[in-house]
């Protein structure tokens, strides 16, 4: 039993982690264009020069 | 660029400059905007958003958004400033997105514990985790749940009930009585219910709002050109821009070429072509001379000219017809959609249930507070989990399908009307035939073909750009014609080999387009025609298969119009103005039909606002996409049938939807009214009752098929 003590504040505090990564990742704008991150990868930096 | 040796040693404002490109597709597209705009004088940075199909373009305040546009132009790119007004749609599907991740967070943790005093935890661990839950689930529910209570607020003081209402109801009730429950160390607590309620609601909320930004933020790409500002010359003979709702009439406008007109006005000075693809979707432009009128939203093709305003702000032809839209779509907004209308009898019903159920346990004898807790365990297990799902889940999958075939759904209600069309009527121009001039090919040799497409490609008229798409489509390559010059209103010529070659404008009568294409002393004519849609019989028989009349009504000649209607084998009439289109729609409605009106033009706009659901091409004028219910993208007039077809095939799940909701609660109720229900048995239930719904909605992921 006494280790409710930890297991229960640990998963509260992970819950809350995942919860403000969710948060920053809306606020930072990860979210405004999912097609877009999705292509960006077949982009060819090379092309620059 | 002459960029070089200019370092104004000044510091220079940057601003930033949302631009709407419709023809950002793929990577590409975003590797050339990123990288070549960066390249013009005065741009700092460009950034694409694929998804809105925008370009954040950051900028000294020197460069205007004319330049921008031309800059975007030059790399390929068809681009307008981003209207005001556009943008706000994504404020609420983010409170919704945030109130899903916090009620996910406390169902998650709620449940850990709930799980633990389901299997068998008492006493003080029992107690503990009540507390716990308590904790979590009160600032869940308070945050999670204000999109409801405010609706529920709203909907109240208006004197009506929406969903909203029990649900709110519901989850306020179960909350005080499980902490109540907590306060006096009791057995049961509903705080897992509750939470997890309000996540599976908030779940199709959040879903219906996405669908909704997203067909608009596609919408909104689509939609362009609208002239914001003009620049206006001053007495002192200066110029400059001044902002749409700020000209009147008396001023004179300069139009550069490729703009658009901010307001009606007569042409004063100078000789052009003026594009009225805007207003009337029309493809063949329009020339135009000193005295002639012009009207706001058109364009521009060639020469500068100077415009003497007539008309401003909201006394346009515009803005008149954007009127007259408004007051034919308030029928529409007055349509209740099917989730308000089931819950006017649910929530009425469920309350009560609930009274009764108290009623009868104290008339048992059973005390006020057993009574208090089994009424609302009814409340709380007929609270409409399954039902909130059951519409959004529904239409937010048709619609998805419906998106990959071509056609944007506005919002769901639009399905839900769409659904009920018994009767379509079709516009002509534009909607009926593709709208855009196609050019016949077959009497043109390779040579001829490569040297019309040289000439072409420089041009920006309707004509140039139908010989272009369709010489391109061909696999031509275009001949090394050099010096090629561009004179507005009559030709673009240039020499091959040091033989003079043109593509010169013939005077055509009637409706026929054409042009001459001139090599040396050779002459031949291209004729264009605007052909009929690839599929319309097939559309017209998927129409007819379902039970839906079709019919012609049209702005064009009788002849025309009667050619056309024969053709097809569907009676139309010609001729119609705007006033009498609309007048033909309230009369349908008011024999009790729905129409669905399938037009483009600006004259149909009116007509797409008062029809029972209306769906527009891509093509179409900006007025009419936004009075539309839904878009249809591409050459295809199929995906109106679909539409038709997926929207009567998604109802049908809607109301099987319905179904199971009503079945679980026959189950369920019995069991809450004589008290058997624990706080296990409502999460069980309550979950697998979404589960099935939004199982049963997925199966319309085909339905567009």
């Amino acid at each position: 039993m006494s280790g409710l003590t930890f297991l229960i504040p640990i998963a509260l505090a992970m819950g809350l982690i995942g919860l403000a990564a969710f948060f920053w990742a809306m606020r930072s704008g990860q979210y405004e264009d999912m097609d877009g991150a999705a292509n960006r990868i077949l982009i060819d930096e090379e092309d620059e020069l | 660029m002459n960029a070089i040796g200019r370092l104004d040693a000044e510091p220079k404002a940057l601003v930033d400059t949302p631009l709407i490109a419709p023809g950002i597709r793929c990577a590409g597209c975003i590797g050339k905007i990123e990288r070549e705009l960066p390249k013009v004088k005065g741009v700092t940075s460009a950034r694409v958003n694929l998804s809105a199909k925008r370009v954040l373009v950051r900028h000294d305040a020197q460069v205007s958004e004319v330049d921008l546009v031309e800059a975007m132009r030059g790399i390929g790119f068809e681009a307008q400033p981003v209207a005001s007004g556009l943008t706000s749609d994504d404020a609420e599907t983010k409170t919704l997105l945030r109130a899903l991740a916090v009620a996910g967070f406390g169902m998650m943790n709620i449940m850990l514990l709930s799980v633990s005093v389901w299997s068998g935890a008492g006493g003080a661990t029992r107690e503990m985790f009540h507390w716990l839950s308590a904790v979590i689930a009160v600032p869940v529910i308070a945050y999670a749940g204000r999109p409801f209570f405010r609706s529920a607020a709203r909907s109240l003081r208006a004197g009506r009930t929406n969903m909203d209402v029990p649900i709110s109801i519901g989850v306020t009730l179960a909350t005080c009585l499980s902490l109540y429950e907590t306060l006096t160390w009791g057995t049961e607590a509903y705080f897992d219910g509750a939470v997890m309620l309000l996540f599976f609601l908030l779940a199709g909320r959040a879903l219906d709002a996405a669908m909704r930004s997203r067909t608009r933020a596609e919408i909104g790409a689509l939609l362009s050109r609208m002239g914001r500002s003009a620049s206006v010359l001053q007495p002192d003979g200066s110029a400059h821009r001044v902002a749409a709702e700020q000209i009147e009439p008396g001023m004179l406008m300069l139009l550069a070429a490729g703009e658009a007109l901010a307001a009606d006005g007569v042409v004063e000075l100078g000789k052009g072509a003026i594009d009225n693809a805007m207003l009337t979707g029309e493809s063949a432009p329009e020339r135009v001379g000193p005295g002639d009128p012009v009207y706001a939203g058109t364009i521009n093709l060639t020469g500068p000219l100077q415009v003497r305003v007539t008309a401003a702000a909201g006394d346009t032809t515009l803005a008149h017809i954007a009127q007259l839209m408004d007051e034919a779509g308030l029928s529409r907004s007055r349509y209740v959609r099917i989730a308000d209308r089931v819950s006017g009898l649910y929530a009425p019903v469920v309350h009560t249930m609930a009274a009764l159920a108290f009623a009868g346990w104290m008339l048992a004898g059973a005390g006020w507070h057993q009574s208090l807790v089994i009424a609302i365990a009814v409340l709380i297990i007929t609270c409409p989990c399954a039902m909130g799902l059951a519409v959004p889940a529904a239409q937010v999958v048709a619609a998805g399908a419906l998106g990959k075939r071509g056609l944007l759904v506005k919002d769901g209600g639009a399905l839900e009307r769409l659904s009920e069309v018994d009767i379509a009527l079709f516009d002509k121009t534009g909607t009926l035939t593709l709208g855009e001039p196609r050019p016949d090919l077959s009497t043109l040799t390779n040579e001829e073909k490569s040297v019309a497409l040289a000439l072409a490609q420089v041009s920006r008229h309707p004509l140039s750009r139908g010989l272009t798409a369709g010489l391109l489509a061909e696999g031509v390559m275009p001949a090394p014609v050099t010096g090629i010059t561009e004179v507005p209103g009559s030709g673009v010529s240039g020499s091959l080999g040091g033989e003079p070659v043109a593509l010169e404008a013939v005077p055509t009568s009637g409706s026929r387009l054409a042009c001459a294409l001139v090599l040396g002393d050779k002459h031949c004519t291209i004729e264009f025609r605007d052909e009929l849609r690839p599929d319309v019989s097939e559309t017209l028989t998927a129409f007819t298969a379902m039970g839906i009349e079709c019919r012609i009504i049209s702005g064009d000649r009788m002849e025309a119009v009667a050619a056309m209607a024969a053709r097809l084998g569907i009676p139309g009439t010609g001729g119609i103005s705007p006033e009498a289109k609309l007048a033909m729609l309230e009369g349908l409605k008011t024999e009790g039909r729905h129409p669905l009106m399938v037009g483009d033009g600006l004259n149909d706009g009116p007509a797409l606002a008062a029809a029972h659901a209306s769906i527009a091409p891509g093509s179409a004028s900006d007025l009419s996409q936004q009075a539309a219910d839904a878009v249809s993208v591409g050459e295809r007039l199929m995906p109106v049938a679909l539409a038709v077809r997926a929207a009567r095939r998604t109802m049908g799940i809607v109301r099987q939807n319905f179904g199971i909701a009503v079945l679980y609660n026959l189950c369920a109720v019995p069991l809450a009214i004589m008290g058997e229900v624990t706080p296990l048995i409502a999460a069980i239930a309550m979950s697998a009752s979404s589960l099935i719904v939004i199982g049963n909605s997925l199966r319309l992921a085909r339905a567009a098929r």
